[in-house]
């Protein structure tokens, strides 16, 4: 028994808080078995395949259309939710307006909502005969099937993450400095674009970055909407699945270990975005 | 000499605020905006799933395919989730109770599921026990399959659910520091007792939330469970995907009908991650 407790005691026990050995295994093992192990298989698969393969693959017209397409669309779609997304967030924290905490809850419904169910609901609202689709093809605009209709999916799906990044910051954003820049007379919109705009910047661009993320690799809501016309309306993950159901597996792998080193190039962006925002604080 | 106060403040009201009508108008605009998106697609699924009557609509979501895919939704939701779950504690409490060289490469690992695409995420799967694998034929020889089985979907599920709870656990339990479990140390408290009687409570809710929303996720994944299932009727099908079999063959009203299931999942996990929020 110790009689008296001194300072290095309690550093001597700080260090001892059990459990580290466990849990730290336990988490390496796990992610090994879960995560890493499995996603490795496609890179080893992908060292198998001979380099001209390799290319032939990736550059065939069918895979080339799909690339494009899956990052046009994708863009688009984190535009829309770009600026979507900082409209909900600015109305949420700034304004009052009733039913404000059931609107704010529904913000994160593609999060919740399976992909699928996403997929043909929006498909039934702007089919030609659908609630919004009848308006738009009155004035010749279809949605299913085309371009468009991937876009509205991804934007979507995307749109969450603009939100739920955006909004803790403007939450936070100080009100001081605000009135700070008020008191010496800068007028509304220099407040909004040299004050609050650069403060919340980090955020737009990781919330987008990731809505692009997101968008590039969705395919659950995409396979109703789109119709899947290899050459039109085939998005990469759609070609990917299609590889796989025939077998073809060096395809497959092919296709996408390009997708898979773009959301690695993308996640360190995010982290790189991060983490300057944090040295800059 | 004399400063005139006025002038500011008037200055710094009208500054401070956008004028009533910008207010009025952003507003609405973000209100119409979101009903057309979120709110329309939501209601058409329930305007679609009663087309054809209540009687049609309770055939479809109690036949024995509806049946056995629910079945297995669950099946899936639990083991992974409680996999997830254990991890998530153990992964939660050696980061943040503990410092080691590689930390910030595991967040980033951890993040992953998140980035890559669900079809990549059940491609690995079928690379890895498939039937050209290396292990499939091993596991095939021993009576084990694992690709285009419940084994499989399981896998696939706890793969692209892995963030959730650990996502929620770090941030917290970082923010709590570990004064409280150093204090209990001290008064002579094992591990055990150090999570249980100390830990646990303070990061229940945040727990609570991560696994709800590792719930509503791992009952709706499509995309994994897809690539790993092989679509195999009544056996194979989890509740996305008799979803899309049902779309597939033009039975729309039967599709939204089970859809109605999962979504009245997600407006629950809505309702309960708001009550959550505002507990913390």
């Amino acid at each position: 028994m110790e009689a008296v407790e001194t300072p290095t005691t309690i550093i001597k026990r700080r260090k001892i808080l059990p459990g580290f050995g466990i849990t730290f295994g336990f988490m390496m093992l796990y992610l090994s078995l879960i995560m890493l192990i499995p996603v490795s298989t496609i890179f080893i698969k992908t060292v198998g395949i001979k380099w001209d393969e390799f290319w032939n693959i990736v550059t065939n017209e069918r895979v080339m259309h799909s690339y494009k397409l899956s990052f046009s669309t994708s863009f688009i779609a984190a535009l829309i939710d770009l600026v979507c997304g900082l409209l909900v967030a600015w109305v949420l924290v700034r304004y009052n307006f009733p039913f404000k905490k059931i609107i704010d809850a529904f913000v994160d419904l593609p999060f919740a909502l399976p992909t699928a169910i996403a997929g043909i609901s929006l498909t039934a609202v702007f089919a030609p005969d659908g609630w919004i689709g009848r308006y738009l093809s009155a004035i010749g605009i279809n949605i299913i099937f085309t371009e468009l209709g991937i876009i509205v999916a991804l934007a979507f799906v995307g749109l969450p993450f603009v939100i739920r990044t955006v909004q803790p910051v403007l939450q936070d954003f100080d009100r001081e400095v605000e009135e700070a820049a008020a008191t010496l007379n800068a007028n509304r919109f220099q407040i909004l674009t040299r004050i609050i705009f650069p403060g919340i910047r980090p955020a737009l661009i990781t919330g987008t970055t990731l809505a692009f993320a997101r968008a590039l690799g969705e395919y659950g809501s995409i396979i109703f909407i789109s119709g899947n016309i290899p050459l039109k309306t085939e998005i990469t993950p759609v070609l990917i699945m299609s590889k796989l159901e025939q077998y073809d597996y060096s395809g497959a792998t092919a296709i996408a270990i390009v997708m898979l080193l773009t959301s690695f190039i993308l996640l360190f962006t995010i982290n790189l975005i991060q983490w300057w925002n944090t040295r800059h604080k | 000499m004399a400063i005139d106060y006025t002038i500011p403040t008037q200055r710094k009201i009208s500054s401070l605020t956008e004028p009533a009508f910008v207010k009025w108008i952003l507003s609405a605009a973000a209100i119409i905006f979101l009903s057309a998106f979120l709110v329309l697609p939501l209601i058409v699924i329930f305007s679609e799933a009663f087309h054809f009557g209540i009687n049609a609509y309770f055939d479809s979501i109690t036949n024995s395919e509806a049946l056995s895919a629910i079945k297995l939704t669950l099946t899936a939701a639990l083991f992974s989730i409680t996999f997830n779950l254990i991890f998530s504690i153990s992964a939660a409490w050696a980061i943040t109770k503990f410092e080691f060289r590689g930390k910030n490469l595991i967040l980033t690992i951890l993040d992953l599921p998140l980035t890559i695409s669900p079809v990549i995420s059940g491609m690995t799967f079928v690379l890895l026990f498939g039937s050209q694998s290396f292990w499939g034929p091993i596991l095939a020889g021993m009576g084990i399959k694992v690709i285009f089985a419940v084994p499989g979907i399981i896998l696939a599920t706890t793969f692209v659910t892995l963030p959730y709870i650990v996502r929620e656990l770090i941030p917290h339990m970082k923010e709590l520091g570990k004064e409280e479990e150093e204090a209990a140390l001290s008064l002579g408290a094992n591990g055990w007792q150090i999570f249980f009687k100390v830990t646990l409570p303070n990061i229940k809710w945040s727990l609570l939330y991560g696994i709800i929303l590792c719930n509503a996720r791992a009952m709706g994944e499509f995309g994994a469970v897809s690539v790993v299932s092989g679509h195999i009727r009544g056996y194979t099908n989890t509740l996305p995907l008799h979803i899309e079999i049902l779309y597939n063959e033009y039975n729309f009203a039967g599709a939204f009908a089970i859809s109605t299931l999962l979504t009245l999942l997600a407006i629950i996990t809505l309702f309960i991650k708001t009550f959550i929020s505002t507990k913390d």
